[in-house]
């Protein structure tokens, strides 16, 4: 009798022929067999309950919406990757290189640091172990992607721009290593990758802002992004989906230093039957660290939003101050947010909070709106976009929060017309 | 200008709470009627309904302003046709801009009427002059809309929004209530200074001394979600001196 096709294990092993695959080799091994040993999660495991993944196939199609490419205006280092490949020709790697050190196929003596990282932290609960089944695949499989190292003291001119497009269901990576004192911002956008998986160190004294787009996906896209944030540090990570019908983003940060900062941010714009997961985890394993979630969800027609964060603060992470807040709006009575929030504290000198809001537009400031003119979708737009400004604001720049906050005018303007 | 004839309402989700039982009312243009009566006798009511909040449902009467009925409009058609409410309780809405608030509302009304919509610059000026008239500090139009502005503060902003939007009928509910006696006179001159031939009013109060500064042609007690009595200037003293028992009292 043959046994069941797994055909995760099969497109692994077609891959393992491939050139892309010989770089970090033993890696992909390991992560594979992690995978493997469980396989999709069901509805059943911890952190999967209210997304379904079960079904989702290496061949799953990455088709994009017609939405433009919110960041195509940005002065950036672009790196474009069409159907899980760098295209050199619209990239400027040449021009990244001069200011900071990339990696090439081999990789770099550096990156052995910042690879694998993902891998040795798992997400340890107090009481088990948290599979991160997309991380481990996105490891296992990735094609291609960026390893950049900013050097120390480096104030990088303009931001990294990682954009994915192609039909295939690319696997894109990420290693980052922003040294001592340095400076960076990277921003992300496409629906041409099935998943994505960066892992980022940022130095004691660093500085590192993420900006993701998730606006054009059609269908499915998983992400998973750790970082690892050291003594003085920030790092601040916002998020903007849209429309996408299956999409799950996986943060966890360590703050691993004292007096480090870490923000992780999202603005979440659902209809139809989108289902957009984000799903936090913050570990607190030095003193004095402060780290804030800032989840706002605007959900239309059947659409639901998942939102899962946890506060874990170590025995020895005194003073650790921890805030969480998700909210979400429903725009209809069909449309859907859970939440769990988690704190978990072994450290008996901390200020940690969370909090999670549901509901409809305020009727009352719909009505004091309208009262002077504003007609109804108008209305819902303006206190939609102060409800999203709150998240809005953790973006470091004011250039790039008038990007996104221009991308949820044009959501609520697209709605109004529909 | 502004006609009601037998109108009642009840709540839209408890079909047994009757709260407009029959109101008759005329605001002729360029006139101030007055509407007097004690807490919950429906004044308020009456005021969200002719600007069409959710929750009240009219089952009998009718309502037009210069001809149009009313009641079958969206709120902010209502607005364009030129109806304004200043709100007993002005709402607070975080994260609006109330500069950004007021422009909107005004081009959103302009644009209602298929007039040009005002540019930034004139805006401002304008905006900046009248915000002087009430003394409203250039630091309270940066804020979100009534955040943090004082029961005062508040109400001024309303007349502030009253006088840029220039409508043609004016329903003010409670105007008066949590101002000191400065206040009173700036909300009072704002409003006075919209008095003109073309414009109605419909001023509700609790209390005669609103009614010093800004002077009634006609005053109408409303008790038990009807105008049960209607009158001069004299009328609202009559209220001062003893009450509404008598009056209520003499209309049972
Ligand atoms: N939304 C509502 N839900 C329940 N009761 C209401 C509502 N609106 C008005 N009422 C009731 O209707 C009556 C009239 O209220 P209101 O119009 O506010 O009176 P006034 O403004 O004259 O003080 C009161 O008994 C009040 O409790
Ligand atoms: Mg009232």
């Amino acid at each position: 009798m043959d046994a069941p096709t797994n055909p995760w294990r099969d497109a692994f092993e077609a891959f393992k022929a491939s050139d892309a695959a010989q770089m970090g080799a033993t890696a992909r091994d390991a992560a594979f067999a992690r995978f493997d040993a469980h396989g999709m999660p069901s509805k059943r495991d911890e952190y999967w309950k209210y997304t379904p993944v079960r079904d989702v196939t290496p061949d799953t199609p990455v088709p994009a919406n017609n939405a433009a490419d919110a960041f195509a205006d940005v002065d950036a280092y672009r790196f474009v990757f069409v159907d899980g490949h760098l295209d050199a020709a619209r990239s400027d790697r040449d021009a990244l290189a001069k200011v900071a050190d990339v990696a090439d196929e081999k990789g770099a003596p550096w990156m052995d640091g910042v690879f694998n990282a993902l891998q040795a932290q798992p997400i340890i609960g107090a009481q088990k172990q948290v599979e991160r089944p997309f991380a481990d695949l996105n490891l296992a499989l990735f094609s291609d992607g960026l390893a950049v190292r900013i050097p120390a003291g480096t104030a990088l001119d303009k931001p990294i721009h990682l954009r994915y497009e192609g039909n295939r269901p690319a696997h894109l990576r990420l290693e980052m290593l922003v040294e001592k004192g340095a400076s960076a911002t990277l921003l992300e956008s496409g629906a041409g990758a099935l998943t994505t998986g960066a892992e980022v160190v940022v130095e004691d004294g660093a500085t590192l802002n993420h900006l993701r787009a998730q606006t054009e996906v059609a269908d499915k896209q998983f992400t998973a992004l750790y970082a690892k944030i050291g003594a003085e540090a920030q790092f601040k990570t916002f998020t903007l989906a849209a429309d996408g019908a299956l999409i799950r983003n996986e943060t966890q940060i360590t703050m691993a230093g004292e007096n480090g900062n870490g923000h992780i941010a999202a603005g979440v714009m659902g209809r139809g039957k989108a289902l957009i997961d984000n799903t936090v985890y913050i570990s607190h394993e030095a003193a004095h660290c402060e780290s804030r979630q800032v989840v706002k969800n605007v959900m239309d027609d059947e659409s639901k939003a998942v939102f899962q964060g946890k506060i874990y603060v170590k025995k020895d992470a005194q003073k650790t101050d921890g805030y969480q807040i998700s909210q979400s709006v429903l725009l209809s009575e069909g449309a859907e947010f859970n939440a769990k929030p988690e704190l978990e504290i072994y450290a008996d000198d901390v200020m940690c909070s969370h909090g999670s809001t549901t509901g409809a537009l305020d009727e009352t400031a719909l009505f004091y709106l309208r009262s002077r003119g504003v007609p109804l979708k108008e209305a819902e737009a303006m206190l939609v976009a102060a409800f999203v400004d709150e998240a809005i604001l953790e973006i470091a720049d004011e250039g790039l929060q008038d990007i996104v906050r221009k991308a949820v005018d044009a959501w609520m303007a697209e709605r109004a017309a529909g | 200008m502004l006609k009601i004839e037998n109108l009642h309402c009840q709540l839209e989700d408890d079909a047994d709470t009757k709260i407009l039982k029959g109101v008759d009312l005329e605001v002729e243009a360029g006139k101030v009627h007055a509407i007097m009566g004690p807490n919950g006798s429906g004044k308020s009511t009456l005021s969200y309904v002719l600007s069409g909040r959710d929750g009240y449902e009219v089952t009998d009467g009718s309502a037009t302003l210069l001809g149009e009925d009313i009641l079958d409009m969206e709120p902010d058609e209502r607005a364009a046709a030129g109806l304004f409410l200043a709100f007993q309780y002005p709402v607070e809405i975080p994260g609006v801009g109330n500069m950004i608030f007021l422009r909107t509302a005004l081009n959103a009304q302009r644009k209602a009427r298929g007039e040009e919509e005002m540019g930034a610059p004139e805006f401002l000026k304008l905006v900046r002059a009248k915000a002087a008239e009430l003394d409203i500090s250039p630091d309270m139009m940066k804020r979100p809309v009534n955040v943090g502005f004082s029961g005062g503060e508040k109400k001024r902003n309303e007349i502030l929004q009253m006088s840029l939007l220039q409508p043609k009928l004016c329903i003010l509910d409670e105007t008066d209530s949590g101002l000191d006696v400065d206040a009173m006179k700036l909300v009072s001159k704002g409003v006075n200074a919209l008095r003109d031939e073309g414009r109605g009013f419909l001023v509700i109060t609790h209390y005669q001394r609103l009614l010093d500064h800004i002077k009634p042609d006609v005053v109408h007690i409303m008790a038990a979600g009807k105008i049960v009595q209607t009158g001069g200037p004299e009328l609202a003293l009559e209220v001062e001196k003893n009450g509404y028992a008598d009056i209520l009292g003499a209309a049972a």
